[in-house]
Parts: C-alpha cells; sequence; structure tokens
C-alpha cells in the first residue's frame, strides 16, 4: 500500500482516537485528513510502517481520552494563542502511551484513581464534577517540592506530573504553543549576532579583537579566496 | 542463499560512503578509475525532499520530534543507531560498548556535529612525550597539505590562533556567538581557560556554485538541503558523479567478505544485496574499505581463507585491538540572569559557536591526555521534552513548591525558557591493546554473517581525566553564576565518564606502523599483508587526540586514494 493509501484508510477506518476527540470538537472529516497527512517527515519505508502500526491501534477508550481532554484544559485551559484542543494534546498523549508503551499503566491507573476519587467524595465522575470541585481534587495532586525525587513521591502527584508534562510538551511544541513561546527559529534567517538592547541589558558586548574575525553578512555571497598563509582575501 | 556474480571488473571497490569512502570516491574517479561503492544503506541525497528532515516543525511528528525510533530524535539524519534489528553485537564481562552505526549513503556525516579539527603536531608523538600508547608513522607536515586541501574542497569555518597544537587552516569566517556563549567565555576566562571560535564544517560564505550558504537553522543534525554543510553525499560523491566519475552506486548492500584468490590478493568483495536477499560477487582490481573501523575489521576478520587463515591482513593479530573513543563528560546548568529572556532568532549553525581547545600541559596533571570543551544551550526550537518539570527550577529560588496548573504554567515556561547552558568535555584516551573487537564465534546477524563482541575498560588516565572535567565545568559555571542541574558525580560513577563508544569516535582497529608485527597498516593505510587492499576510515588510527576524527579520515583518505592512483600509474595492480 503506498504511504498516502495507507494514510486515507486509517483516517477513514481506523484513526480512532483523533477521529473521536474530532468529532466531540466538531471538526470536519476535510480536516482531519489534513491533519493526518501532515505527518510527512522523512521517514524511511521501515519507520513508516511503524508509526502507521500505531495509528491503526487505539489505546484509551472514549471515556479515557474524554477525561483526558477536560484534564488537559484545566492544565492548560483556553487562551489568546489557543487551546490543548488546537495543539492536538490528547491525540498526541495517546500516540506517545503507544510509543512508550511504559506510559500505559500509570496513564490508565490515574484516571482510574481520579475517577474513584470523584465517586467517593461527589458521587460522580471526574467530567461530570463542577470545576469547583475538579480543583479540589487536583489542588491535593498538583504540587510537590522540587527536591524531593519524584519516584518517591505518592502515585497520584507522580501520575499527574505525567499527564502535565505531557500536556506543556504537547501544547508547546504545537504551533500555537510555539509561537506563545516566542521561539522563532527554523526559518532561513542571516545571523549576526545578539541583538544590541540584549546585550546592553546584560552588560556584555563583543570583544573587539574579535570583531574583525566575525563573518561579514553583506560579503557572504562572495567566494572565498585565501592567500598561501591562509588569509581570506575576499 | 543465491549467489550472482558480475562480469565487469572494476580499478576500485569502495566499501562504504561516509567521510573515508567518499573521499576515496572522489579521488579515484576523479583520476578516471572505474570505482564500484557498496553502502549496506539506501541512496541518500539531502536535498530530497522525501526524507528531508529540516525545517520541519516538531508537530509534523507524531511524537513530536520524540527519540523512539531514532536515537537524537526524529528529524536526526542517521539511519540505525546503537542498536539495529537483526544486527547485534555481543560484550565480554562487564563490557558496555555502545556501537553506533549509521546506514545510509554518506553515513554519519549526515548528521554529525561538524567539528572539523587537525590533529596537531604532538597528536602524532604522544608515545615521545609521555611514554604511552604508540607514534604515528606519519608527522604533521606529511599531512599539513592534505588538511589544507579538505579545508579548501569543503570549507571549514575558524580564526588564525598560532596555537601550537591547534594548527590553523583555511578558514571561512565564524558567526558571533550566541548569548550564553558570551557567559560562557567570561566565565571560562576567569579559570583561563582559553576561548577561540569553533571550528566546523558549515559554510558561512560560499566556496563554490554547486553549495549554498548556511542560512542558520541550527539543523546540521537534519543534513543541509543546500548542502551548506558537509556531508560525504552532497560534498564528494554528488560532485565527483557529476564531473562525470565511472561510479557505481550499489546501496543496501552489505559486505560480507573481500575475496581472495590463490596467491592471497584481493579479487574484489562479495556482499548481500539486503532487497533481495541474495548474495553478490563483485570484482575489484583493489579494494578500498572505508565501513568504519569496527565494521572494517569485522569484515577482515570474517575474510578468512587458506592463505589468511586468522582473517585477511591479521598477521600481527591486531585487527581489532587498540579499539578507542573518545572520552565524554558533561555538565548542565541553570543560569538564574537568563529569566524571562527576551525572544529572538538565536538558532545559529547547528553547533556551538565557541569552543575551548585543551589550555594545559599533563606534565603537571595526574593524567596523560586532554580534551577541549563544547558548549551548548540557548533558546532551542520546541521538540518532544520540552515543558517537562516545567517550573522544578523554582527550587534554585528557594521556592520549595513546583508543578500545578493553570495559567502559571504558561508563565513559568516563559520564564524559564532559554536559561540552561552545558558544558562538554571531549578527550583523548590512551589505545590499549586490551580494548578491541572481535568476532563472537557463536552469532551470526540475520544474514548469517557472524557478528562483533567487544571487549573494553576505561584506565586510570580516562577516568581521572573525567575528574578534571567535572572540577573545571562546576568552576566555570560557578564563574558564570550558574547552579548546577545535578550533584557532581563520584569516583562510584566514574566522575561522569561516558561509556565507551557514546561518544561515536571510535577509531584504532586497523592501526597504522612502520612495523608488520605491530601494525595492520601502513602509512598509506594499505594492509601490510595484502598489497591491494586498503582502509581510510578511523580504523588506521594510532591515536584518537582530543580532536574529533573527521577531518583527519577525510585528509588520510585523500592522501591514501592518491597514493593509489599513483600504484595504478606504476600498474602495481
Amino acid at each position: 500500500m503506498k504511504r498516502r493509501d495507507s494514510i486515507k484508510t486509517i483516517a477513514l477506518a481506523s484513526f480512532g482516537a483523533s477521529l473521536f476527540l474530532e468529532s466531540c470538537y466538531g471538526v470536519s472529516r476535510e480536516k482531519i485528513t489534513r491533519s493526518l497527512t501532515r505527518y510527512e517527515y522523512g521517514r524511511t519505508p521501515e519507520e513508516t510502517l511503524y508509526d502507521d502500526k500505531l495509528f491503526a491501534q487505539k489505546f484509551f477508550t472514549n471515556d479515557e481520552l474524554l477525561t483526558l481532554d477536560k484534564l488537559c484544559n484545566l492544565i492548560l485551559p483556553p487562551n489568546e494563542f489557543g487551546s490543548i484542543r488546537d495543539a492536538e494534546v490528547v491525540q498526541l498523549i495517546e500516540f506517545m502511551a503507544k510509543d512508550i508503551p511504559t506510559y500505559q499503566d500509570p496513564l490508565r491507573k490515574g484516571l482510574v484513581w481520579i475517577n474513584e476519587e470523584s465517586q467517593s467524595r461527589f458521587d460522580n465522575l471526574f467530567i461530570d464534577l463542577d470545576e469547583t470541585s475538579q480543583n479540589e481534587i487536583l489542588d491535593e495532586i498538583a504540587y510537590y517540592d522540587p527536591n524531593d525525587n519524584m519516584n518517591d513521591l505518592p502515585e497520584p502527584i507522580q501520575w499527574f506530573n505525567l499527564v502535565r508534562n505531557l500536556t506543556m510538551t504537547g501544547y508547546f511544541t504545537a504551533e500555537v504553543g510555539v509561537k506563545e513561546l516566542g521561539y522563532k527559529g527554523n526559518f532561513p534567517n542571516v545571523w549576526d549576532g545578539v541583538p544590541q538592547d540584549v546585550l546592553d541589558q546584560y552588560g556584555l558586548e563583543y570583544d573587539k579583537e574579535w570583531l574583525d574575525k566575525f563573518v561579514d553578512q553583506s560579503k557572504r555571497n562572495i567566494t572565498a579566496e585565501w592567500d598561501d598563509d591562509g588569509n581570506l582575501l575576499t | 542463499m543465491q549467489i550472482k556474480n558480475t562480469a565487469k571488473e572494476y580499478d576500485v571497490i569502495i566499501v562504504g560512503s561516509g567521510a573515508g569512502g567518499g573521499m576515496a570516491t572522489k579521488v579515484l574517479s576523479e583520476a578516471g578509475l572505474s570505482v564500484a561503492v557498496v553502502e549496506a544503506g539506501p541512496f541518500f541525497d539531502p536535498a530530497d525532499p522525501k526524507t528531508m528532515t529540516q525545517l520541519k516543525p516538531a508537530f509534523h511528528s507524531p511524537r513530536r520530534g520524540g527519540s523512539t525510533t531514532r536515537h537524537f530524535g526524529d528529524y536526526d539524519q542517521a539511519y540505525g543507531g546503537w542498536e539495529i534489528e537483526g544486527e547485534p553485537y555481543g560484550q565480554i564481562g562487564d563490557t558496555d560498548f555502545k556501537w553506533f552505526r549509521s546506514r545510509m549513503l554518506g553515513g554519519r556525516t549526515n548528521h554529525w556535529g561538524r567539528i572539523s579539527l587537525r590533529f596537531g603536531p604532538n597528536d602524532f608523538k604522544r608515545k615521545s612525550i609521555d611514554g604511552l600508547g604508540e607514534n604515528w608513522p606519519i608527522s604533521y607536515d606529511d599531512i599539513k597539505p592534505y588538511y589544507d586541501r579538505v579545508d579548501k574542497l569543503i570549507g571549514v569555518f575558524g580564526t588564525k590562533e598560532n596555537i601550537y597544537n591547534e594548527p590553523d587552516g583555511f578558514f571561512l569566517p565564524p558567526p558571533k556567538p550566541r548569548l550564553h556563549e558570551l557567559f560562557y567565555i567570561k566565565g571560562a576566562r576567569k579559570s583561563n581557560v582559553k576561548v577561540i571560535p569553533s571550528r566546523l564544517s558549515v559554510l558561512t560564505k560560499r566556496i563554490n556554485n554547486d553549495r549554498g550558504i548556511c542560512f542558520y537553522c541550527a539543523g546540521c543534525a537534519k543534513s543541509c538541503n543546500v548542502y551548506g554543510d558537509f556531508s560525504s553525499g552532497s560534498c564528494l560523491i554528488f560532485p565527483a558523479q557529476k564531473s562525470g566519475g565511472q561510479i557505481d552506486l550499489y546501496v543496501n548492500s552489505m559486505v560480507r567478505t573481500v575475496t581472495t584468490n590463490d596467491e592471497g590478493k584481493a579479487t574484489g568483495v562479495s556482499f548481500i544485496d539486503k532487497d533481495e536477499n541474495k548474495e553478490y560477487k563483485l570484482k575489484g582490481k583493489v579494494v578500498v574499505l572505508a565501513a568504519s573501523a569496527c565494521s572494517s575489521a569485522r569484515i577482515l576478520l570474517n575474510s578468512k581463507s587458506k592463505q589468511h587463515p586468522n582473517g585477511l591482513g591479521n598477521s600481527s593479530d591486531l585487527i581489532g585491538k587498540y579499539l578507542h573513543d573518545s572520552t565524554g563528560g558533561d555538565m548542565m546548568a541553570f543560569l538564574p540572569q537568563l529569566i524571562d529572556r527576551k525572544t529572538y532568532n538565536e538558532d545559529g549553525v547547528g553547533g556551538m559557536h565557541v569552543y575551548s581547545p585543551w589550555w594545559l600541559d599533563n606534565k603537571k596533571l595526574d593524567f596523560a591526555r586532554g580534551y577541549h570543551i563544547e558548549v551548548w544551550g540557548g533558546m532551542g526550537a520546541p521538540t518532544y521534552g520540552t515543558g517537562f518539570n516545567v517550573n522544578s527550577f523554582n527550587k534554585f529560588f528557594g521556592i520549595n513548591k513546583a508543578g500545578g496548573y493553570g495559567d502559571v504554567l504558561r508563565s513559568d515556561m516563559k520564564k524559564y525558557y532559554g536559561s540552561t547552558i552545558g558544558i562538554s568535555g571531549r578527550g583523548e584516551s590512551v589505545a590499549q591493546k586490551t580494548n578491541y573487537c572481535e568476532i563472537d564465534p557463536n552469532k551470526v546477524d540475520k544474514y548469517g554473517v557472524p557478528v562483533l563482541r567487544f571487549n573494553y575498560q576505561w584506565t586510570d588516565n580516562e577516568i581521572k581525566q573525567a575528574k578534571h572535567m567535572q572540577d573545571t565545568f562546576e568552576e566555570i559555571i560557578h564563574n558564570m553564576g550558574g547552579i548546577p542541574l545535578w550533584g557532581k558525580p563520584g569516583k562510584d560513577a566514574n566522575y561522569g565518564l561516558n561509556k565507551p563508544g557514546w561518544i561515536i569516535h571510535e577509531v584504532g582497529t586497523t592501526r597504522m606502523g612502520d612495523d608488520p608485527k605491530k601494525s595492520v597498516t601502513n602509512q598509506f593505510e594499505r594492509l601490510h599483508d595484502v598489497s591491494n587492499v586498503y582502509v581510510v576510515d578511523a580504523g588506521p588510527f594510532v591515536s584518537q587526540a582530543d580532536k574529533n576524527p573527521t577531518w583527519t579520515i577525510l585528509a588520510l583518505a585523500m592522501r591514501s586514494s592518491e597514493h593509489i592512483v599513483e600504484e595504478f600509474k606504476k600498474q602495481n595492480f
């Protein structure tokens, strides 16, 4: 099967988690297909097969996906830059659970735990609680002492830390998050040193004796020539 | 397995297409010789949009660039890694040697750090200085003209510094340092550690019309689609094809043995076509191995015959011995002055803009050889892992509370973004006869070819050097006002010394020398035992210096290839 065909099949048949979530969000089929075909990132045939295999599996149940969606929204509520849905954070968590199988048990156990906690305290599933009750539960597992070893802390704290990590990385590696963070690279440009106002802010300057040695960006397109002693002439 | 034979006899068969194989291909084909290049991996051109990863944002990967399938992340251009399915390697005793293989046209030159340092005069004569190891049979003056030509052919930026053991070359101008590098310069100088502009094979200026100029995307590990950095395909093999060389590329073709005749001379190679799972034989007047130090040793050791019962060219019993990798040690720190930074594009080239060459005299120290210092950090491209433990640095401000949820995470993310710096030492180890790779008699790979196993232990010299690295890094970080992110590794952890193989500078398995009893190859990288077999990867290195090996592989391969051309002219093959 050709790569493009296989993507289509997955999109229409078995891209379970994404399809389910997108339908919950009311996103068009066209956007789902587009969001799948963006995964053209220079794979070898073996790597493509591996990705396709993961895409074709579904790990979380629909209820679990909705709970994750709620949790991720509480971790990073939408703002003017974007939301965890724009960043496809839950889809990333679903994919990573298959890509790194050691995530599976902790992630699932935590989802079971938070619903049990919600039931015993408020007689309802986490997703059906009002935000005050949700926050009440989260407040008990969301904070830790950074001097402690995470592996020594109670499991719910470790679990929430994992979900928070995946949410943060999912958001800030997506287009909306990169923009919010202010990362401006991965784009053709001409580096000519630290901006002057930044140098001034830190009281730094380039060595006078070095300045002549650095590349003169106005001459970068002139072919290099040297004398016999290796002095650049152009 | 079906074996096919080709009728054609090549002048030269080159095994492997990395730095050494690429240079041999260029020199030999441009001299008019017919050449077969046999590469174990697929064809690869950094400019091909189908395989290109350069300039792809993280969200084009379903794992956001994570490292599940490629060790250095989805966008790193090395096909293979520490483990390759169906191609295992073993360890002897408690050895834990890491063997990184990249199977693709151009090999590891597609992803390497482009750190292009010449070995200095002392680096060829270490035994004369400290009595350890062995001297090379050549001196810096023998190889200097080749370094000069490599500089001009491929391009390397740097500055003339007139440091005796860090020879200058024909440099392109270097880029200005980034902000964290300016802090490093101040911190290092306070400890009298010299800092100079880096020497990387990245084109900050045009060198010819076939290659583009660096556009500062920090993507050198992704291999440059405008050929703005050095890779063997883009800078050696494709230009050689373009200039009309008689070059046949055999890709997905893994060489099993060098074939020999009754006189014990090489007649060609046998290889496995991985697509068809069939074995083929190629005929050649000369065989040039450039499969990487350990792979070339493996091929030679597997090439047993009546004339060469111990493996081809192994009468000395030294093939595989004296294997050595660079030492490595690292420290990472938080720089409080860099919180809440102004953001701007500081990608720069794909590596550090400044570094510290070895600055001390080992006579006054308790270990034998030196190391250079690399520096990294800054506002890098967000990738899988960015945002993990977002506010754990709170502890550095005495705030014993981290985590949380809601908008505080957004502001903490921005607060700490780009506030870390890393310092790495890459040093010279002393080659040991007892560190080696050999054929495992009981194990074969999925093609039925016997595999390697490793025996490797660091000695006191490397461990003490690693301790010196940690002490130095701690002092420099303190000078910068930085706070190390983790505790200093102690004696029980070899002071943070990386496992052997981890730095991916393995060399020495077919070392060169004048005495056939003490070396495998001569100064032209020709097997002492077999006059028509050469090894032009890092196998012939006698010692590896505290320099990255690539520039020396290239210079030696150029010199040896020109020697082969001369021998052809004398009709010696």
